[in-house]
């Protein structure tokens, strides 16, 4: 069995009156490819916050690579990577800048060959010399994976990658990460509303509900626990009657 | 610290103040107004009815003192800015980035823009008014740092505020200096500002900075007190800045306000 990547033991995060995250335990294992889910509230990318350090806990344990975050926090950092639909890079850069910026930031070894087979692998070298402002959602999103991808990442957090892009792309981007996962082992955890993503990227996924995790498994198990064909349905259901199911997750 | 991460980062600073024909402009363009307003009203004190005798050079000289640690302020605060204004912040902050580094970083690109306007200020002072910025000799460097440590220490704490408050308060970039601008003496000399105010300004490490230029255009000598003065309290508040920045940092962090900052 692979060594654990991830180990959250009791995670609870308040924020003043709010319960974000209400008690979530769970193991991410090297090379899994885990879909957090969940409506929105639910506790999720809150989650990922806490895992990048953006946001401390107000109790429970965060384990990265073996190691408590924060006083490892360089060291784990230096390991992860993240993306997300929501963050951008500085619009008035060329795309080369901004890659040379995050690649020295990692200290990347040969960051110019390392680049160059990036934007290759993203199919986007044409945009090298380009305006960071000027590119379409799409292409942009590949700019963010690849500064994303820049230093090996042990560990990939990405929040909901594929928001905005049309499914051509989309479809696009769900094969390049799991090529990339498949080709490097890399470990990623994986936030979208989008269940077609989950399905078909997804080793394993969290569902999340009031910040507590009401279903856990691969997809086809979190489908037959529910008894619905798609994520989407369990989605719904889950949504609709989430007090219910999280007061059955007690 | 590392010195790869906070050259990195000077980078980044490098490439979108080059890159940026509004951000070069905005260096020199409220200086340069300045100058020529207060310039030319001090030729026209100088040789009006008033004749007050050798008023331009201690007017010009608190006006590019004033700028420097007002530069040195904004610098560090605008630079955090520009990051929230790019959608970067999380980028940099899930980085291996030190907040050391990303202070310090902004603190180099402060200088070097400092720098630049102050060069720019001091050729078009001593070319339109004769007033030439490096007569000081080398009482320039000390006051010049003193007011490059305050302006930092000040810069740390509308950080803070920014990142505690969010972009709502981003006039606080702005407004701070100005609300310090009164007590520290910078264009009148602490004796004609009345009683109850002298122990405010005697706190602020930018009034002995002041008070130092003056007697040096006057002809007295760069006073030990006054650098010491202000080295003094420069290392008060710098230490109290970085705390407070901490502060507030730890605080963003809890309450998730970074995150929030970052995406907004």
């Amino acid at each position: 069995m692979a060594e654990p990547i991830i180990q959250v033991e009791h995670l609870r995060k308040e924020f003043k009156d709010t319960v974000a995250i209400a008690d979530v335990s769970f193991e991410i294992r090297r090379g899994e490819i885990v879909g957090l889910l969940g409506a929105n509230g639910a506790g999720k990318t809150t989650t990922i916050q806490v895992l990048l350090g953006l946001t401390t806990p107000t109790a429970g344990r965060v384990r990265i690579f073996g190691k408590d975050f924060e006083p490892n926090r360089v060291e784990i950092l230096q390991r992860c990577n993240f993306s997300s639909a929501y963050t951008g890079l500085p619009s008035n850069l060329k795309v080369w800048e901004n890659l040379l910026i995050f690649a020295k930031l990692y200290q990347v070894k040969n960051h110019r060959q390392k680049t160059d087979a990036l934007l290759e692998l993203l199919e986007i070298t044409h945009l090298r010399r380009q305006i960071t402002g000027t590119l379409s959602s799409g292409e942009a999103t590949r700019v963010n994976l690849c500064k994303a991808l820049l230093n090996d990442p042990e560990l990939l957090l990405l929040d909901e990658p594929t928001a905005s892009l049309d499914p051509n792309i989309a479809d696009k981007v769900r094969k390049l990460l799991r090529r990339v996962q498949r080709e490097q082992g890399i470990t990623m955890v994986y936030t979208s509303h989008n269940m077609r993503d989950v399905e078909e990227i997804c080793d394993r996924v969290l569902f999340l509900n009031k910040g507590r995790i009401i279903a856990e498994g691969t997809p086809q198990q979190v489908l037959n626990q529910f008894q619905q064909k798609s994520l989407e349905d369990v989605f719904i259901q889950v949504a609709r009657s989430g007090d219910l199911l999280a007061e059955d997750a007690k | 610290m590392n010195r790869h991460r906070i050259s990195a980062l000077i980078l980044r600073y490098t490439f979108l103040y080059t890159r940026s024909m509004p951000r070069i402009l905005e260096m020199f363009f409220w200086p340069v107004m300045e100058l020529l307003v207060w310039g030319m009203l001090t030729q026209y004190l100088q040789t009006g009815p008033f004749k007050v005798p050798g008023f331009i050079k201690f007017l010009l000289g608190a006006m590019i003192f004033w700028d420097i640690l007002y530069r040195a302020q904004q610098a560090t605060t605008i630079s955090f800015l520009e990051d929230i204004w790019a959608r970067n912040l999380l980028n940099i902050f899930v980085a291996p980035v030190r907040i050391s580094e990303f202070i310090v970083a902004t603190y180099c690109v402060g200088f070097v823009k400092i720098l630049i306007t102050v060069t720019g200020l001091s050729t078009l002072a001593a070319v339109c008014y004769h007033f030439n910025v490096l007569s000081m000799g080398f009482a320039l460097i000390p006051l010049f740092i003193n007011l490059l440590v305050m302006g930092w220490a000040v810069g740390m704490v509308t950080t803070g505020m920014i990142m505690r408050w969010g972009q709502a308060s981003e006039a606080l970039a702005w407004g701070i200096p100005f609300l310090i601008q009164p007590f520290c003496a910078a264009f009148y000399p602490l004796d004609s500002m009345p009683a109850w105010i002298r122990p405010i300004s005697l706190a602020i490490p930018a009034t002995h900075v002041f008070e130092g230029m003056r007697a040096v255009l006057a002809g007295q000598g760069l006073s030990l007190k006054c650098v010491l003065c202000a080295a003094g309290l420069n290392l008060i508040y710098l230490t109290a800045a970085a705390l407070f920045f901490r502060f507030m940092y730890d605080k963003a962090r809890k309450q998730g306000l970074l995150a929030k900052l970052g995406t907004q």
